[in-house]
């Protein structure tokens, strides 16, 4: 047997109250896990470099529109091989909860700036040709059981038609396959054309652009070209990867990284409460076993790190089973939404720092407990049980 | 005979709320290595803060305590610590045994203290268990064991380490008479064969039959002295 024997042994008075309070800080330190895996893909900064397609949005907010003449400037920027647009159509289909992104497009730039988006010709001909027409991808008119001819009403809730009419009618004239693990998979995309036209304000604005670089080593220095354009203009733009974007949007909708922090330390602060509260019961139970240590030989601190380590074991155990589970769960969580929010992943530094968040955690539950133990005169505990 | 224990003018008081509560007054003893001394007198006569002294587990609060070469009133907490680690064993009326420690590590406790290696403290654990007669029971638990058969397991934590002293408080309390009498009988050979002094508060005048020196206590003095 060793000092940890004994700890160990310490932990398992009451098996089941072991056992249930690691359940509660394992659960905690789940959550730590997950919860941590996603708000760091909205603080971790993504690495421009390398990529072969950036988005152009607005610098402030993403609702604030971009000229559309600005692709002509894009074009003329060094390292730009092609440009598109895109807009945040919105509306609704039916139902509120029959959600999927519709985006106005040029449909010839669209497709060529998303070689991974597959479509018959003639499909993409029709596209661009029929001014009321609309494309989606194979996996979204399955969902809604929609063929090439339909017509596929939407209910406009940004933008209605001049005079007030705020439904749109599109005819589907093509269905698009996506190749490989493509950011746009389940898109209804519609002609700009025509909606530039048909709609009550907003004539020659887009959402965002969306750049090809010829040189993916160039990234960066495009990205800082085209922003340099309109850094003097009524609508900066703010040029990144299409990850990063996605990131910012979210991040926009509510501070998630801060409402994450929040719930996590709701969550430990709980935990600390609880868990300190088991331990001090714990302790109250055993004073006359602290105090035969005590008379055997160990010595106030000896004893105190003994009832300090039970309280950090407990924990590192409870918040390794946690991160154990995260990490057997994220890759689940980061398939689930990685067309929503690409790159969740467990790192080793989430699990380090969970490791170190367990220790303090023990330590903070301990020191209470252990300092009394410290102070525990043998003579009056032996009198207690005696 | 040199005198291992010896106790000069100790008196001890304990403060309740605002009074102070004599417990001993004035106590001169000696305490010769191998002896077995046994300490009576009614409740509250202050039988037990007496060997609590001895055992370094209470301070004097006039008089002081030596044992050997050792005041114990001019150690600090750790050291006193450590000499009870290193001098003294300790027996109690309802055996303090670790309920989650199987006998074997039970009596392995004190040996954490020392520098054997792990495969030593198990060995030498293993051997007091054998003295006791409790080889058989080293993977029990204190609560599959029977009262006597757990206080021989405090007995084999007490000399485990090899300590001169031992200092029992009713050993034979809880016990009824055909185990006290084992027990007292386990005493008697770790003092005579294994050369232990032991001191040993007592109630109960068979279990003194056993001691060379008798000691009366009452009021919180020493009454009178008997020897074998």
């Amino acid at each position: 047997m060793s000092r940890l024997g004994l700890m160990w042994s310490g932990l398992f008075r009451r098996r089941v109250r072991t056992c249930l309070t690691v359940f509660s800080i394992m659960i905690a330190f789940l959550l730590f896990g997950l919860l941590r895996s996603i708000a760091d893909v909205f603080s971790v900064g993504v690495d421009i470099a390398g990529a072969d397609r950036l988005m152009v949005a607005p610098k402030y907010s993403i609702i604030d529109p971009i000229p559309y003449r600005y692709i002509s400037e894009i074009r003329a920027v060094d390292g730009v091989e092609a440009v598109t647009h895109a807009n945040w159509f919105g509306g609704t289909y039916q139902d509120p909860r029959n959600f999927f992104p519709r985006y106005p497009v040029t449909p010839r730039e669209y497709f060529d700036l998303y070689p991974e988006l597959r479509m018959p010709a003639e499909q993409l001909d029709a596209f661009d040709n029929t001014r009321t027409g609309a494309v989606a991808s194979v996996a979204l008119a399955e969902k809604y059981g929609w063929a090439i001819g339909d017509k596929i009403p939407i209910e406009a809730d940004i933008w209605p038609k001049k005079g007030g009419d705020r439904l749109w009618v599109f005819d589907l004239v093509g269905l698009y396959s996506v190749a490989g693990n493509a950011s746009a998979q389940d898109v209804f995309l519609l002609n700009y054309a025509y909606f530039d036209e048909a709609r009550q304000f907003g004539e020659g604005e887009v959402g965002n652009f969306i750049v090809r670089v010829t040189d993916p080593n160039l990234a960066a220095e495009v990205s800082r070209a085209i922003d340099a354009l309109f850094e003097n203009s009524m609508a900066p733009t703010r040029t990144a990867t299409e990850a990063e974007m996605q990131r910012e949007m979210f991040n926009q909708a509510g501070r998630i990284g801060l409402v994450m922090t929040a719930i996590l330390g709701a969550v430990f602060f709980t935990i600390v409460l609880l868990t300190g509260n088991t331990i001090a019961q714990s302790l109250r139970e055993r004073i006359p076993e602290f105090a035969v240590l005590k008379t055997l030989g160990f010595t106030n601190g000896g004893v105190a790190s003994l009832v300090l380590g039970e309280a950090v074991l407990l924990c590192l155990v409870g918040g390794a089973l946690g991160l154990g589970v995260a990490a057997l769960l994220t890759p689940w969580v980061a398939g689930t939404v990685e067309n929503i929010l690409p790159g969740i992943e467990l790192g080793w530094t989430i699990v380090a720092t969970g490791l170190g968040v367990a220790m303090l955690l023990g330590l903070a539950i301990g020191v209470l407990p252990a300092l009394s133990a410290n102070r525990l005169q043998i003579v009056d505990a032996l009198r207690a049980r005696g | 005979m040199s005198a291992l224990v010896k106790l000069n003018g100790v008196s001890k008081s304990f403060i309740r709320g605002k009074e102070e509560l004599r417990v001993l007054t004035d106590i001169d003893l000696s305490i010769e290595e191998g002896d077995f001394f046994a300490l009576m007198g009614p409740s509250g006569s202050g039988k037990t803060t007496l060997l609590n002294l001895i055992g370094g587990l209470d301070t004097t609060t006039a008089g002081y305590v030596q044992v050997g070469d050792t005041r114990l009133d001019e150690l600090s907490s750790k050291a006193l610590a450590k000499w009870r680690s290193e001098h003294v064993g300790f027996v109690f009326q309802f055996y303090n045994l670790l309920p989650v420690l199987t006998a074997q590590r039970n009596v392995e406790l004190p040996l954490l203290l020392t520098k054997l290696s792990r495969s030593q403290r198990k060995s030498n654990a293993a051997t007091a268990l054998k003295v006791v007669g409790l080889e058989d029971r080293a993977d029990h638990r204190p609560g599959e064991l029977s009262g006597g058969q757990q206080q021989r397991v405090a007995i084999a934590r007490a000399f485990v380490a090899d300590p001169e002293i031992l200092v029992c408080d009713e050993p034979t309390g809880d016990l009824d008479r055909d185990t006290a009498d084992e027990i007292l009988g386990l005493l008697e050979l770790l003092n005579r064969d294994h050369g232990k002094t032991i001191i040993m508060v007592t109630h109960d005048p068979k279990a003194a039959d056993h001691a060379s020196h008798v000691l009366h206590l009452d009021k919180g003095r020493l009454v009178d002295q008997v020897s074998a």
